[in-house]
């Protein structure tokens, strides 16, 4: 719409927008995460939705007890190995559209336990993550502006054409794999669908 | 407090059977500990708990400890003839001593407020024979850790009630806390590897790019 149109119109009252802003308006508005700690990162999300940070703010207060019924994953703390199914299997029962926060330096990467036999190195090797935060664990301000990051993606996501998001899309998958346990690790490893070593500089 | 070597003379005294043994512990403060054998270890334990003058109705911490096969150089001075006069030599003799592994129980009174008295089982080997008799019966509290010490050593426990992996899930094969443990090789992102890490990278990249 022609932007001069628009603005003419607004100054007689008359509102007039797309129907991709309000539909993502109405999204990025009303998040709800799924009500699940895995570690002490937990303890910041709890305090983030507590009086003091608010969480309701940005109406993602409503922690919700069922996966069926929540929009955003936020994965809070060490996901151990054995956990790490039944997360992914927690994501998959979640309706499109989903959002995951990989929230504190184990649940991005493994944190202080990476080099451990039990600690999954991050969980963006099964599910994808839509925004990292670092910290151990990270501040309430910091899941604050997780969740304003996350508000900016879900507000710029095109319904339609090329860069539509993955609800919207019909090959993507709606299911991700479950990883086995297996009798040394967990089997696959990773999903390579999802995740990729990022590229380095080689190590010399 | 009685200290270690009443109470073993006492157990000794009590179950004439047991095959005692104190470990010295070098360091200042010195918590020596009380080496049992695996036949006689249920009835030292029981005793420990119920003779009036010991009451150690407390286990308060259960571990295990791994042992490797290990050779142990002695340097012996030998006398010898050497072009008709008699030297000292210097000789190595090589001390082979089998790998084990080992529960420590850390025993305390509550009722006579003393403690903590050490008790150790040993394993005969790492492999086969790794089995223990569980203390489960004497103290209920060592269930958990004794569960524990079966999935990170592999110490099986005979007499337990409920013997099953604790942390890790059931259908894992290792022993992770294991001091030969090989770890799976997950290296393919270390952005800021140092020191061993580094190391296993660099195995890691060497297997990547030969496959």
């Amino acid at each position: 719409m022609d932007e001069a149109l628009r603005s003419e119109l607004s100054k007689q009252g008359v509102f007039t927008t797309t129907l991709e802003d309000l539909y993502n308006w109405g999204r990025k508005n009303s998040v709800w995460p799924l009500s699940f700690g895995l570690a002490c990162c937990a303890i910041e999300m709890i305090a983030a939705s507590m009086a003091r940070f608010d969480l309701a703010r940005f109406g993602a207060e409503v922690f919700r007890p069922s996966p069926r019924q929540a929009d955003l994953m936020i994965v809070a703390g060490t996901v151990t190995k054995k956990m790490a199914p039944q997360v992914v299997r927690l994501y998959n029962q979640m309706p499109e559209p989903k959002y995951v926060i990989a929230m504190g330096a184990c649940a991005i990467s493994g944190g202080p336990f990476k080099q451990g036999y039990n600690v999954l190195k991050g969980i963006d090797r099964y599910i994808p993550v839509d925004v990292h935060i670092p910290g151990c664990p990270p501040r309430p301000e910091a899941l604050l502006h997780a969740f304003m990051t996350l508000q900016a993606k879900i507000d710029a996501q095109a319904l339609t054409g090329a860069l539509r998001p993955r609800h919207l899309v019909e090959s993507a998958p709606s299911e991700f794999p479950v990883p086995q346990f297996g009798e040394h690790d967990l089997e696959p490893s990773n999903n390579p669908d999802v995740w990729h070593p990022p590229a380095l500089a080689k190590v010399e | 407090m009685i200290d270690l070597e009443q109470i073993k003379t006492r157990v000794q005294a009590a179950v004439p059977a047991a095959r005692l043994e104190t470990i010295p512990n070098g360091s200042p403060c010195g918590p020596h500990s009380l080496l049992v054998d695996n036949d006689h270890a249920l009835a030292v334990a029981e005793f420990l708990r119920d003779a009036p003058e010991l009451k150690f109705d407390y286990a308060s911490n259960v571990t295990g400890v791994d042992w490797l096969d290990s050779v142990t150089r002695k340097t012996v001075k030998v006398k010898q003839v050497v072009d008709g006069v008699e030297k000292d030599v210097d000789q190595v003799a090589e001390e082979k001593r089998p790998g084990y592994l080992e529960a420590a129980y850390h025993l305390y009174s509550i009722e006579l407020k003393h403690g903590p008295v050490v008790l150790r089982l040993r394993t005969q080997d790492r492999a086969a024979k790794a089995h223990l008799p569980s203390l489960t019966p004497i103290w209920r509290g060592a269930e958990f850790q004794e569960r524990e010490i079966f999935d990170l050593y592999g110490v099986i426990f005979d007499g337990h009630p409920d013997l099953r992996r604790i942390l890790m899930w059931d259908e894992y094969k290792d022993f992770p806390m294991r001091k030969d443990y090989v770890e799976p090789d997950d290296y393919e992102y270390e952005p800021t590897a140092h020191g061993s890490v580094l190391e296993k990278a660099k195995q890691h990249q060497a297997r990547e790019a030969s496959r």
